[in-house]
């Protein structure tokens, strides 16, 4: 198990640096010029000279990658363009809202889908498991920024019952866990859940039905054990492959917010990132997405190590 | 020869009707046999042709708008869907912004499918060294939600159609390079190969007669999986103002703009998304039904 | 035109003399990746110091339990596998020196065991016997096709269109046979070609075989396990263990004398027809050695009722017999300078 984790963790570090090359041509591959934004319109070219060597910016490509990276893991991020303040703190105080949404849509749709999973798994071929499969593929195909719109269009327009922008009321940013900022997560936590509730039960209904179709439970049923002790080792089996899964779509949760953060105003990543994209910010950008993606690689680092855990096969390849 | 000499009297045997039963008439004849995935089909191939022969329905101008006839209701006259925030009828919209949104809708997941297919099967074929590079640089790029990357690219190119194309297509050639490599490798391994390989053929040959042909289907049938998450994906980058830049009728686009509309005619306002929903559904249904009848497993 | 007249091999350069094929030392180790950086940490060596020869029109038997390396050889042979070390001498010219290995591929063609396996799915008979004389830009490769199809047994008017998925494991063989033989090879390796057939199509194909061979002045590998199967058809027979070569004969001396331990056991454990000939040697006990850490020495010695301290450390040499000099055998029982106690006397009975 150790040799395992380290080797994991060993591999990686590539695909870390790999993310933080991205993250740098980003802004390299971004039309005009950086500086474009602070650059006084009537700069003369010896000031935008200047200007440039004070940024690092006439200086090759890899020279900048490596004064960059070296600020980053002093926790430097570099500054706003549009704001000032420092990258690093605009940041973590948008994850930390981003992953509150993103653990609540999980809270919600992992029971849920397992639930839905399971049901389809067990009464396959049925009426039951053709509804969840309805219920899942509408879930993959739903735009749920389009889905966000219409339970505001109910819940907020036509009920009245759940605020419609948001984390807080008068927009405040500031969470608090009382009944007044809650009201603001239900709509979008739930948006954001459909999508995750569809795939953990597409999932969990194949998984099921893998391991109820294989001999063993056959033979369990034979050994005179009851339907809910078959039940229960069915589970254990899945739980390796069901958790890996939910892991990775906690990190997609995250990742993929954006849109919905738009649709409600809420104050996360994703918000913060479009403002980045709208005021051209890209010291913002680059931030957000490199924080971003590296949660996800840690998230993926972590599914894999404890899905080893439960399932020691998987040590092996 | 022997095929037309009828007046041969040697022949005991009626010589048996030659019926090769080839792998796509095979699948061809499960397709119609699936009512679900015809119909998916069927709304997909309309959508397409009302989007390309759009000016042949007689539909109103989608970029004519009018200043008294804002955000008409359903069933209005003349309107049958309404019109939007700027008086322009809905129905020609919605048709005509098909043409946008499906065509970066699809088109990304076309282009990622050949160039992905080309790293996967060169990566999977060679393997060595060739695939430890083209193999580990997909690994990083999995190392972002396919959202994030999109929005990543997009957000630093800018808006427009072809900044839309680009960053879509590199969201979709990793994961398509991931499927191609692994069918590859295990088709290299397969005794065929060998077998081609020892009569002295190139690779190139090789790949060409005997890879291609076995590994394309399965490629094919996941890259139809990505068609409705590239669909959602595209519409999205319109939604947030990084893909195509108004007055272009769009879907996404079109979400976007008459947000502003909920509270005057909501159901109006949702018209769009529900076109990207319909066939992203239909893309869905149809991919799944392309899986069964091609037998590809997941 | 019959099909004989448009067999077409590469010219005989080397005379009658020439061995078609020489094989000195050849090797092959395949790496076992593990460990924390996935480095390679042990080597199975599948093939070790194997060198043979095969003489113009004859056919050589290659016996040995599985996972002694033959197939691994076949493979080296034809350049499936790339070798470590050693030479392939084909007709004179070695490969990677006056021999590309596409004019080896010319030259030795290889039938191989899953007839199933080595068919393209998608291809259609026709198109997979000809994909190889189309690659070596033989004329007119589906007519060339269509007449190999034919001597096989297989009509191309019913078979020529067909998927393989629609044949029989007997016909797809015979496609695979008519395949090799399109390129008009000189040597065909044929790797197991009858193991997985039923015993009445096996014995058809055996006798196709012969008349192949017969007619196109053919020379085979014929690898198998199937000792009786490898009589009926060899005219010698190379004995493999653990990747090495341990004993090469002619078939009657070695039907009537295993010169080793080893095979003698394997001759033993076929069954018999006679009665009076029923087994006499106590069958091999046990797996053969893990092939990542061979036993020094001779190979064999853990398994060998006649093991001495010298076959622990010293590695035998393939010699002749003193009696019959084309009968070579690696084992210390038979070299008089080996240092076993009993050397130079031959297995005891």
């Amino acid at each position: 198990m150790l040799t395992y984790l380290i080797r994991r963790l060993i591999l990686v570090l590539p695909v870390a640096f790999g993310v933080s090359v991205i993250c740098f041509l980003l802004v390299q591959i971004a039309p005009g010029d950086p500086l474009t934004a602070i650059m006084p319109v009537d700069a003369t070219a010896e000031e935008q000279d200047a200007m440039r060597a004070a940024y690092g910016l006439d200086k090759p490509l890899p020279i900048q990658y490596a004064i960059w990276i070296g600020n980053l893991v002093q926790g430097d991020m570099g500054k706003s363009i549009a704001t000032g303040r420092p990258v690093a703190g605009e940041v973590f105080g948008a994850v930390q809202n981003s992953l509150l949404l993103a653990v609540s849509a999980a809270v919600i749709a992992f029971p849920i889908g397992t639930a839905l999973g399971f049901l389809a798994g067990y009464f396959r071929d049925t009426l039951v498991d053709r509804g969840v499969t309805a219920i899942s593929i509408a879930g993959v195909s739903v735009p749920n920024y389009w889905l966000g719109i219409v339970l505001v269009i109910i819940f907020s327009v036509n009920l009245g019952w759940l605020p419609s922008m948001g984390a807080g009321p008068g927009g405040s940013s500031e969470w608090q866990w009382n009944w007044e900022h809650m009201r603001h997560l239900v709509l979008p936590a739930v948006t954001l859940a459909v999508v995750p509730i569809g795939i953990v039960a597409r999932t969990v209904r194949a998984l099921a039905g893998d391991i109820l179709s294989q001999d063993f439970v056959d033979a369990l049923y034979a050994k005179g054990m009851s339907r809910v002790d078959v039940l229960r080792h069915v589970a254990r089996n899945a739980a390796a492959t069901a958790l890996s899964v939910m892991g990775l779509q906690l990190g997609y949760l995250l990742g993929g917010s954006i849109l919905i953060e738009t649709v409600f105003n809420w104050p996360g990543s994703g918000f913060l990132l479009s403002n980045a994209i709208f005021q051209r910010d890209l010291p913002l950008l680059q931030g957000t997405i490199l924080v971003l993606a590296l949660f996800f690689v840690a998230m993926n680092l972590i599914v894999d190590v404890a899905q080893a855990a439960i399932d020691p096969r998987i040590q092996r390849t | 020869m022997a095929l037309t000499d009828t007046t041969g009297g040697q022949a005991v045997e009626p010589a048996p009707i030659e019926k090769p039963q080839g792998y796509w008439s095979g699948v061809g004849a499960r397709l119609v046999r699936d009512p679900l995935t015809m119909i998916c089909a069927g709304v997909v191939l309309a959508l397409i042709l009302a989007a390309v022969f759009a000016p042949l329905l007689g539909l109103a101008d989608p970029y004519k708008g009018s200043m008294i006839a804002r955000l008409k209701p359903l069933g209005t006259e003349g309107h049958i869907l309404g019109t939007d925030e700027q008086g322009r009828d809905m129905l020609a919209r919605l048709i005509y912004g098909g043409r946008l949104t499906l065509f970066i809708g699809l088109m990304p997941v076309v282009l990622a499918f050949f160039i992905g297919s080309a790293l996967g099967i060169t990566a999977g074929y060679v393997g060595g060294l060739t695939n430890t590079i083209i193999m580990r640089t997909v690994d990083v790029f999995f190392a972002f939600p396919s959202v994030l990357l999109a929005i990543a690219i997009s957000g630093a190119l800018g808006a427009g159609i072809v900044n839309s194309l680009v960053s879509l297509t590199i969201v979709f050639i990793p994961p398509i390079t991931r499927v191609a490599e692994a069918v590859t490798s295990g088709v290299r391994a397969l005794d065929y190969i060998d077998a081609a390989r020892a009569t002295g053929a190139n690779a190139w040959t090789v790949i060409r007669v005997h890879v291609i042909g076995n590994v394309l289907s399965p490629i094919f049938v996941y890259a139809t999986s990505l068609t409705s998450v590239c669909m959602i994906l595209a519409a999205g980058l319109s939604f947030l103002g990084i893909g195509v830049r108004p007055p272009e009728p769009e879907w996404g686009l079109m979400l976007n703009t008459l947000r502003s509309a909920i509270y005057v005619n909501p159901w109006l306002s949702a018209l769009p998304g529900v076109m990207i929903f319909i066939t992203s559904l239909c893309l869905n249904l149809l991919s799944d039904g392309l899986r069964s009848a091609m037998n590809v497993r997941d | 035109m019959s099909v004989t007249e448009t067999y077409a091999p590469s010219a005989d350069t080397g005379g009658p003399g020439q061995p078609l094929l020489i094989v000195r030392d050849l090797q092959k180790h395949f790496p076992v990746s593990g460990g924390l950086l996935g480095r390679t940490q042990a080597k199975v060596q599948a093939v070790d110091r194997v060198s043979f020869s095969v003489k113009k029109g004859e056919t050589l038997g290659i016996v040995g339990e599985s996972g002694c390396g033959k197939s691994t050889t076949a493979k080296l042979l034809i350049g499936l596998t790339e070798k470590d070390r050693g030479e392939i001498i084909f007709d004179g010219h070695a490969l990677g020196e006056r021999l590309s290995l596409k004019d080896l591929r010319r030259g030795v063609q290889m039938v191989f065991q899953d007839s199933y396996a080595t068919l393209n799915p998608r291809l259609t008979i026709l198109d997979s016997v000809a994909f190889g004389a189309q690659v070596q830009g033989l004329a007119d490769p589906k007519c060339l096709a269509r007449k190999m199809m034919d001597r096989v047994g297989l009509d191309p008017n019913r078979f020529a269109h067909r998927y393989p998925h629609e044949l029989s494991g007997g016909q797809r063989q015979r496609v695979n046979i008519a395949r090799a033989l399109a390129m008009s090879p000189r040597l065909v390796v044929l790797d197991e070609a009858v193991s997985a057939l039923d015993k009445s199509v096996e014995a058809q194909v055996l006798n196709l075989l012969g008349d192949l061979r017969a007619e196109f002045g053919l020379t085979y590998i014929f690898i198998s396990h199937d000792l009786n199967v490898v009589r009926f058809i060899s005219d010698r027979i190379l004995v493999m263990y653990l990747g090495e070569v341990v004993e090469v004969a002619p078939v009657d001396s070695i039907w009537a004398e295993q010169a080793h331990p080893y095979t003698r056991s394997l001759f033993s454990a076929m069954p018999s027809m006679d009665p009076d000939d029923r087994t006499k040697e106590p069958p091999l006990v046990g797996d053969p050695p893990n092939p990542i850490n061979p036993p020094k020495g001779c190979r064999f010695h853990t398994r060998c009722r006649f093991a001495a301290e010298a076959c622990k450390t010293k590695v035998p040499k393939l010699a002749g017999l003193s009696g019959n000099a084309d009968h070579l055998v690696a084992c210390h029982l038979h070299d008089a300078a080996s240092g076993h106690p009993k050397a130079g006397q031959g297995v005891p009975a």
